[in-house]
């Protein structure tokens, strides 16, 4: 392994204090705001999973009403899609994309700034709704005409304003992040040289690009049908309430993809590092990414089998579903392929890696099984979807970005995370979730209908449930154990270094946690794997030997250093996203939050207006920025 | 391994002019998305016009085939006002840029009158699921043009104080492919929406 004089004071770059976060455009910076909100939303959403579990312990049980359990789960669901999981990608992909790729910073950092305090102030906006009457309760997926009815109790209202706020700030990050993968790279970092995190993340950002915009009409319609008078799911009119389905599906499916393949990145940046092996088949996961990228505009409709279609739609919706299995079982196979024969560091990055795998492929073995018209109409609506989707999206993308945090921990912060809290978090997650979500099969089986908040005694449902919540209580606590090891390790965890795991790729040849600037000097790509090759070559029996001279630069001290033109921080972003919000909170309560719009809007011209005129970096006009482009 | 005298130097930072042209085209890409679904919804309801007018009796054709050849001529203008930006020639192109802006408010002002003479005939927006969607589809593309006046105003401001720069701030070929995009989206609405209906 590398030597090299480390320093070994750790100090966060950047201005400190309230005013340098909410002003701040570094990405490391942004990204870690998005990974603390996530944490705080996940928490949020977890505590709802709780009460339900509790309200479902046993039959018919009185902790809840049927409006709040409405209230939960809608909430629950919305929570972890849209502000716990999507927001942890986000956090991930704005602090490693550029430092992956060899940049300065991603392509727009004020536009950057300005989809995270979107993100933010949208889900506090919808959260907010908790304590102006109740929250929303028409399921996250908002079914109309549903939703449309009772427009006097604004709880859809704020759910559908709540969405279309995260979606602009989804399409902001997403266009930002192309930019980014397409334009910033490092010299010699060829597209087929990228980590397949990147690749991941590029497919994950066209996927929201191109599928935000039906719901994003969908939304808008159901808004108008509430406040305007207009008709889109007015059934009695001769309207079609399929058509919501269909806008939302077409978002909604894409989006499941949006979820898990960030997961599917960060472990294949994580296993071939615990293996001390390349990527298996790198140009098949990351082909089989953009592949799922693809076809996963080509299924909605297996969310609506039970809509009566016909047989023709059915048909061609079930068989698509199917051929998506093929791309995700190469990747599944890739994986195993490279811990096979493998020098294996079971650390706990790489647990919650194998855990992925293998919780991942239960869940979509139990999604094939959805494919099957005749079977899915059996299942449809009862526990057996609610454990599948739990199986992909808890069993993938949380013990995928939990992987992550495990591995990447130390260059965000120079200190490592507790390897011993970590294995008790990583035990007791596996079995709490299991036994979460594994008697969900059973139950659903049996025929308990999702979104009902109490079933009878009696039915063969009692057991299975109790064991569920149990589960559920288990996942609390292995939760709390993660939380007091990300605050125990913060302060006195050990130094990390540069490059604590003997990894593959350029972020780890900065320094822990990386100056704002990132590198000193960019770095010049010259292999897939370009830090392992600085660091080793290969004997004649193809093992990995170490160089004589490690080709890893020294790190510079700041006077070492040339002028590095960074962009200034600037509070515009922040105010843009705050006029946003509060326009948002008008339009909930048309016709008299009119004078709010007014507000929001003369607040966000404010902030575009400023946004356009200042200066990038202060003392230099050379490196232009992005604008906001009236979108 | 690697032909390094292909790749730039290492701290040379693309051209932002070319970075934002990415990012734009990802936007527009996704507004393709979105106007598709809300004329999906509109080819969905366009017979189900309940007790009120449908497009045969309410569309004017004569007069809408003016106002979309006033924002085609829009975007000709829009294309003098680039040509003159790369000649640098500041003063054409505010010209062509204020031009462009006022055939994009005369053609927004022909959809206002266009939908209040509607309403008078009886098509409100609550009419039929027809008027819901055809409102709200024509509505937003209105609102897309809007927008674009405002950029272009702001640009002609902007360029007349010495503030139009390629590399920061707004910058005229981005302003004109989001014009373009939208003269293109109104090509197919008014086939689609009018000519097909008729």
């Amino acid at each position: 392994m590398a030597t090299v004089a480390e320093p070994v004071t750790i100090k966060s770059p950047g201005p400190p204090g309230v005013w340098g976060w909410l002003t701040t455009v570094d990405h490391k910076r942004i990204g870690i705001l998005y990974g603390w909100s996530a944490l705080f939303f996940f928490i949020v959403g977890g505590l709802e999973a709780l009460l339900i579990r509790l309200q479902l312990v046993g039959p018919n049980q009185e902790l809840l009403s049927a409006d709040a359990y409405n209230q939960l789960f809608t909430m629950h669901g919305t929570t972890m899609v849209f502000l716990a999981v999507m927001p942890i990608a986000a956090a991930f992909a704005n602090y490693f994309l550029p430092l992956m790729i060899g940049a300065r910073d991603v392509a727009f950092p004020r536009l950057n700034a300005f989809s995270y305090w979107l993100f933010l102030f949208g889900g506090i906006f919808m959260y907010s709704s908790f304590f102006l009457g109740g929250a929303p309760d028409g399921g996250w997926f908002g079914y109309a005409p549903l939703s449309i009815e009772i427009p006097e109790v604004v709880r859809m209202d704020f759910w559908a304003l709540g969405l279309l706020t995260l979606g602009v700030s989804s399409i902001g990050s997403s266009a930002n992040f192309i930019a980014t993968i397409l334009t910033m790279r490092a010299p010699g970092m060829t597209l087929l040289r990228m980590p397949v995190f990147v690749w991941m993340m590029l497919v994950v950002s066209f996927l929201l690009i191109f599928s935000l915009p039906t719901v994003t009409v969908g939304l808008f319609q159901v808004l108008f049908d509430r406040n305007f008078g207009t008709l889109f799911y007015a059934a009695d009119a001769g309207a079609d309430p399929l058509l919501w389905q269909h806008l939302f599906w077409l978002f909604g499916h894409p989006e499941v993809y949006v979820l898990i393949l960030p997961a599917m990145g960060i472990v294949s940046e994580v296993i071939p590092v615990f293996s001390r092996k390349p990527l298996f088949g790198y140009s098949f996961v990351v082909f089989a990414g953009v592949a799922i990228g693809f076809m996963g505009f080509g299924v909605w409709s297996h969310h609506m089998f039970t809509s009566g279609m016909g047989p023709v739609a059915e048909s061609g919706f079930a068989v698509a579903t199917m051929m998506i299995a093929v791309p995700t079982g190469i990747k599944i196979f890739n994986w195993l392929g490279t811990i096979w024969g493998g020098q294996l560091r079971l650390t706990t990055a790489m647990l919650f890696a194998l855990g992925f795998i293998g919780m991942f492929t239960i869940g979509g073995l139990s999604g094939v099984l959805h494919s099957i018209v005749p079977s899915d109409s059996q299942q449809h609506d009862t526990y057996f979807v609610v454990a599948h989707f739990h199986y992909v999206l808890f069993g993938g993308s949380i013990l995928g970005s939990l992987a992550g945090l495990y591995y990447w921990f130390p260059k965000m912060t120079g200190r490592l995370l507790n390897e011993r809290i970590g294995k008790w978090h990583f035990w007791l997650t596996l079995i709490g979730f299991n036994l979460t979500f594994a008697p969900m099969h059973f139950l659903g089986l049996i025929g308990q209908p999702r979104r009902t908040y109490r079933y009878p005694e009696g039915v063969g449902l009692d057991f299975w449930n109790l064991a569920a919540t149990v589960g559920a209580f288990v996942i609390a606590v292995s939760v709390l154990f993660l939380i007091y090891n990300i605050v125990v390790s913060r302060r006195n965890g050990e130094i990390a270094g540069r490059d604590p795991w003997d990894a593959r790729t350029v972020e780890w040849l900065t320094a822990s946690p990386p100056a704002e600037h990132n590198f000193d000097e960019i770095p010049i790509v010259t292999a897939r794997d370009d830090l392992w090759e600085r660091k080793y070559t290969i004997d004649d029996n193809g093992y990995p030997v170490a160089r004589e001279n490690p080709n890893i630069p020294a790190l510079k001290e700041p006077d070492e250093l040339g002028e590095i033109h960074m962009p200034s921080a600037s509070y515009y972003p922040a105010l843009t996203a705050l006029g946003v919000v509060i326009a948002m909170f008008g339009l909930a309560y048309l016709p008299v939050g009119f004078a709010a719009v007014g507000v929001g809007a003369m607040v966000m011209a404010w902030g575009i207006f400023g946004w356009s005129m200042e200066p990038v970096a202060k003392d230099h006009a050379g490196h232009g920025d992005e604008e906001h482009d009236g979108d | 391994m690697t032909d390094l005298a292909e790749v730039a130097a290492p701290e040379a930072h693309p051209p932002m002019a070319h970075v934002r042209k990415v990012a734009m085209w990802v936007f527009l890409g996704s507004e393709c998305i979105f106007f598709g679904s809300l004329l999906s919804t509109f080819l969905l309801y366009r017979t189900k016009t309940l007790d009120g007018p449908g497009a045969e009796e309410i569309f004017n054709i004569p007069f809408t085939s003016a106002s979309s050849f006033i924002l085609l001529m829009s975007s000709l203008t829009m294309v003098l006002a680039h040509h003159a930006h790369e000649r640098r020639d500041s003063r054409a192109t505010r010209i062509w840029l204020i031009g462009t802006a006022l055939l994009g408010a005369t053609f927004l002002a022909g959809q206002v009158f266009e939908f209040t003479e509607f309403v008078q005939e009886g098509l409100k927006i609550s009419t039929s699921p027809f008027a819901s969607s055809f409102y709200v589809l024509t509505g937003f593309h209105g609102a897309h043009v809007a927008v674009g006046v405002l950029m272009l105003t702001a640009m002609a401001f902007m360029s007349a104080s010495g503030r139009l720069n390629d590399s920061e701030g707004m910058n005229v070929e981005l302003v004109g492919l989001y014009w373009h995009f939208v003269d293109v989206v109104w090509i197919v609405l008014f086939t689609v929406v009018y000519l097909l209906q008729v």
